[in-house]
């Protein structure tokens, strides 16, 4: 408390001039904030509370500054791992500059090659689009629980959920014309996640069962029921022994928007429903609902507002956008279901919304962000030899500097500022 | 000891919290310290107890400068401050609490708890604040919670003891026996640091007086010969008025009929048994009595926060019993809950979106699920204005207004809205004179046109001003309401459990 950083750093109205005024407004000095920093709602609230403030606090430019020393660090990582870097290590003190031009060079090339497989041309870009199009999706099934409060770590199982009810449809129902059975297939799959959703949203506000528990717990069973699925004949391809399932009936494929690249008109549906979700978050008495039960759910209570209601719709509706993600990439992608589809997606999503900061927009554009990683990291992979595992790595650094915000600060030597901070400053200094 | 504070400047971002602060305080002495939410009362304390550093000044200790770091520092030096939110461990024995950090230990760093609890009983004894050393503190009372944080204070040798609102959180009873110890403190030669917003309690204990006023020290009294009325004048910067003016009216139909309900508490025991109220329009019914005999239940059960267990509730002839929060107060009730920060105000939320949130999807602030942003904005700048609410502006989050605002903010958006039955607890909490004198003017307006109100108060001033008839909530049971006028004594025996004639009988 008596370092610049924290509470004191909360916006104050300016003293009017005429101090002597008895209309000006009153100015709330620290004695208020102290006050409020020991009231039971702050005692109250829970580290997970806490973090869920952290990270939706956390200011853009400290995002970005996070990205960039992830970058930084990462590029340790890839210099370290070149055989060449160590070698010139051996004899650092006699000629350090061959270390470190053979560090940068590597990393540059690596670096380089990444950015050039995500963007480098029309096949790329395709490939970044692809990846990113059920990242925003399960990202936006994590931020939409985080305004009420809630921490989603089911978008995998809702994913699965969503792409074995798309897909079972895709290929058990035959004969319908392409209009009626990619959108019955979709929303099947749309279905399927938001029930998926349901469960624990149900769960938490009938009986308090943690979200966090609940949802993990419902990854594994929909990780295994698919195992399950795909080795009875209603599901298994025929003449094969492997998790694999029946093809999708054309009627029900996404289709390509350019031919010879994989991007799928699943991209306009993430468009749309991108647009949706600003509006129902930041224009609808919904989202005003959702944010006030996430912010101070005895407030919104006392309000008349119904906080079982949201816990139940918020899960529901992330559910609903996880499934989509899972249909999109059985019916846009693969054409069928395989063990293991998903491939943490749904986790994926989580980092997404966390570097995202829970806005729709930062969410979409850290979907992209990672589609790109994804996209350019194979490319990379294929054309230095740097393993793609360094991709998992930079998104796992990218989270850990973002989750410390402080760490951010204390590197680039910024104040804080700003109510977030002050938010911040409560959550981990309290 | 000594304690002389000389030219304390403290500046946050934008504002300055302590303008070149100068005072002394005496060696044995009790000294006062009033001043509205805001006035940099608790940041001065602060610095004193080495939370903030000043800027510029100095602190000096029997004529010697100081500097601290921390609090340890402060401690080390003979201060000790028993904050408005106390720092137990509600787990632990008194005292346990009372040695934690400075622990008896005997040999290999076992715990001593024999000299332990030896040491808090003599401590105890010493300075007449009873307490059990071994009762385990979440089972005590708030007022013995505070006497273990004063005892913390005094096993850390503290000379000079910092009491923030000391008095927030205790009932009448209470408070004389917080004083009886400051006394005999003060009898042992240590000085005292006393914060409150209550007037007669600075008239009551302390030597000397000084006010604070947007950081600076605008006088020093002696409370002996300064009334509450200047006193209070020199705390807000213009002439307050301390009585509520209030005219009688003529009473109208019954709005609320509450019939033989029983809520029960989480362990399944009746907190509020078999209460029967009648309310009708255009009176004030206020409800006394100490904190927890059911009131706050009694409350939440009228404003359908809470369900019953039996009894029913009518509103305007209509049974509301099974109705939920949301259709009551659009059937015309409203409520200023008691915990403003908890219940009252999304901090997060603009002013705007706070002074809106019951009504956040009904007309004219939404049409069809989607808010109407001009709407909102429209109501939102009229009730600032209206209400007197200081804020920078209607898009500043409601957690960074002052207390007094802050309750401004919730007074404002209950009232706005055309109401048969106002429930309010504890309305002036927290809240500053002037704040007070505002808030307590609202009530008696609505009351006037025509609504039904209830005031749940802890503050037996503020019942007695604003009553037209008086009940007292003692274990559960409603005693009352007994038309006004009622002596202050009387209710306070209600208070404490005497049956009406009893209490009566004994002030007549």
């Amino acid at each position: 408390m008596t370092t610049p950083e924290g509470p004191d750093e909360r916006q104050v109205p300016p003293p009017s001039p005429d101090a002597a005024s008895a209309d000006e407004p009153e100015v709330r000095g620290a004695e208020e904030r102290d006050r409020e920093h020991a009231a039971p709602v702050h005692a109250a609230a829970g580290p997970m509370e806490r973090f869920v403030a952290a990270v939706t606090g956390t200011s853009v430019v400290v995002t970005i500054l996070a990205f960039v020393s992830a970058m930084v660090v990462g590029a340790l990582f890839i210099a370290l791992s070149e055989e060449a870097v160590r070698e010139s290590m051996g004899y650092f003190l006699a000629r350090p500059g061959d270390a470190l031009s053979a560090a940068w060079s590597v990393s540059a090339e690596a670096y380089g090659a990444l950015f050039r497989g995500a963007v480098g041309g029309a096949y790329q870009l395709s490939e970044t689009g692809t990846a990113a199009i059920p990242l925003i999706l399960t990202g936006l099934a994590v931020a939409i629980p985080l305004r009420a409060g809630m921490f989603n770590i089911g978008g995998e199982g809702q994913v699965i959920a969503g792409g074995v009810v798309a897909g079972f449809v895709g290929f058990a129902v035959t004969g319908l014309p392409f209009l009626v059975h990619l959108p019955l297939a979709i929303l099947a799959g749309i279905l399927g996640g938001a029930a998926y959703g349901f469960l624990p949203g149900i769960l938490k506000a009938r009986t308090g069962a943690h979200e966090v528990i609940t949802t993990i717990m419902l990854n594994n069973i929909a990780i295994y029921v698919t195992d399950y699925l795909l080795s009875t004949d209603r599901f298994r391809l025929e003449g094969r022994s492997d998790p694999i399932s029946k093809t999708v009936e054309a009627s029900a494929v996404l289709p390509r928007i350019f031919a010879g690249l994989r991007l799928h008109w699943g991209l306009l549906l993430v468009v749309v429903v991108a647009v949706a979700i600003w509006w129902l978050l930041e224009r609808s008495t919904f989202g005003f609902e959702l944010t006030a039960v996430g912010k101070n759910p005895d407030a919104a209570r006392a309000a008349g507002m119904s906080t079982g209601r949201m816990i139940v719709l918020g899960l529901t509706l992330a559910g609903a956008l996880a499934g989509l993600a899972g249909g999109a990439q059985i019916l846009g992608l693969q054409q069928r279901i395989t063990g293991g589809f998903s491939g943490g997606l749904g986790f994926d999503g989580i980092t997404v919304a966390l570097l995202g900061r829970g806005s729709v927009g930062g969410t979409v554009a850290a979907g992209v962000l990672f589609g790109a990683l994804k996209a350019g990291g194979r490319s990379m992979q294929g054309a230095t030899g740097t393993s793609l595992d360094l991709v998992v790595v930079l998104q796992a650094l990218i989270i850990l500097f973002v989750a410390a915000p402080a760490l951010v600060r204390a590197i680039f030597r910024i104040r804080a500022q700003g109510p977030a901070t002050g938010e911040l400053a409560k959550g981990w200094g309290a | 000891m000594k304690l002389e504070l000389r030219g304390i400047t403290k500046r946050f971002p934008g504002v300055v919290a302590n303008d070149a602060v100068d005072l002394v305080i005496e060696e044995g002495e009790i000294h006062g310290l009033l001043g509205e939410n805001g006035a940099g009362k608790s940041t001065l304390m602060n610095i004193l107890y080495g939370l903030y550093t000043a800027d510029e000044g100095e602190v000096l200790i029997d004529g010697e400068p100081v500097t601290f770091a921390g609090p340890g520092d402060a401690i080390d030096a003979g201060i000790g401050m028993v904050h408005q939110h106390f720092m137990l461990v509600p787990v632990f024995t008194v005292a346990e609490n009372i040695t934690l950090g400075v622990e008896h230990t005997k040999g290999l760093g076992l715990l001593d708890r024999r000299s332990a609890e030896a040491e808090v009983h003599r401590l105890s004894e010493e300075f007449g604040l009873p307490v059990d050393p071994h009762a385990v503190v979440e089972d005590l009372p708030v007022g013995v919670q505070q006497r273990v944080e004063i005892l913390k204070a005094l096993h850390r040798e503290a000379r000079l003891l910092i009491l923030d609102e000391p008095t927030a959180v205790l009932t009448p009873q209470e408070t004389e026996d917080l004083f009886r110890a400051m006394r005999s403190l003060k009898e042992s030669g240590r000085s005292i640091v006393f914060i409150s917003h209550k007037l007669k309690e600075h008239k009551a204990i302390v030597d000397r007086i000084s006010v604070l006023r947007r950081g600076r020290i605008v006088g020093t009294a002696d409370p002996a010969t300064t009334s509450e009325q200047e006193l209070a004048n020199l705390m807000v910067g213009r002439p307050v008025g301390l009585t509520v003016d209030k005219a009688d009216r003529e009473t109208g139909e019954a709005v609320l009929a509450v019939r033989g309900i029983t809520v029960l508490d989480a362990r399944g025991k009746p907190a509020v048994d078999g209460v029967d109220l009648d309310v009708h329009r255009g009176e004030i019914v206020a409800i006394a009595g100490v904190e927890g005999n059911g009131q706050t239940e009694l409350v939440r059960a009228i404003t359908g926060l809470d369900p019953v267990a039996g009894g029913t509730i009518e509103l305007l002839g209509r049974d509301v019993t099974a109705f939920g929060r949301k259709e009551l107060l659009r059937a015309g009730v409203g409520h200023i809950p008691e915990d403003r920060n908890r219940e009252g105000i999304v901090g997060d939320f603009t002013v705007a979106e706070n002074l809106v949130l019951p009504m956040w999807d009904a007309a004219p602030f939404a049409e069809r699920g989607r808010r109407r942003f001009g709407a909102i904005a429209e109501v939102a700048e009229r009730e600032v204005d209206d209400f007197d609410i200081r804020t920078p502006s209607i898009h500043t989050t409601a957690g960074s207004l002052s207390g007094g605002n802050a309750q401004k903010v919730v007074v404002a958006r209950e009232f706005a809205r055309p109401l048969d039955l106002l429930v309010a607890a504890q309305p002036t909490r927290g809240v500053d004179v002037g704040s007070i004198e505002y808030i307590h003017r609202r009530i008696v307006d609505k009351r006037n046109e025509g609504a039904a109100v209830v005031i749940v108060s802890s503050e037996l001033d503020e019942v007695l001003a604003l009553a037209d008839r008086v009940a007292v909530m003692f274990h559960g049971r409603l005693v009352g309401p007994f038309p006004m006028p009622v002596s202050r004594e009387a209710v306070g025996l209600l208070m404490a459990g005497a049956t009406p004639d009893e209490a009566m009988g004994a002030t007549r």
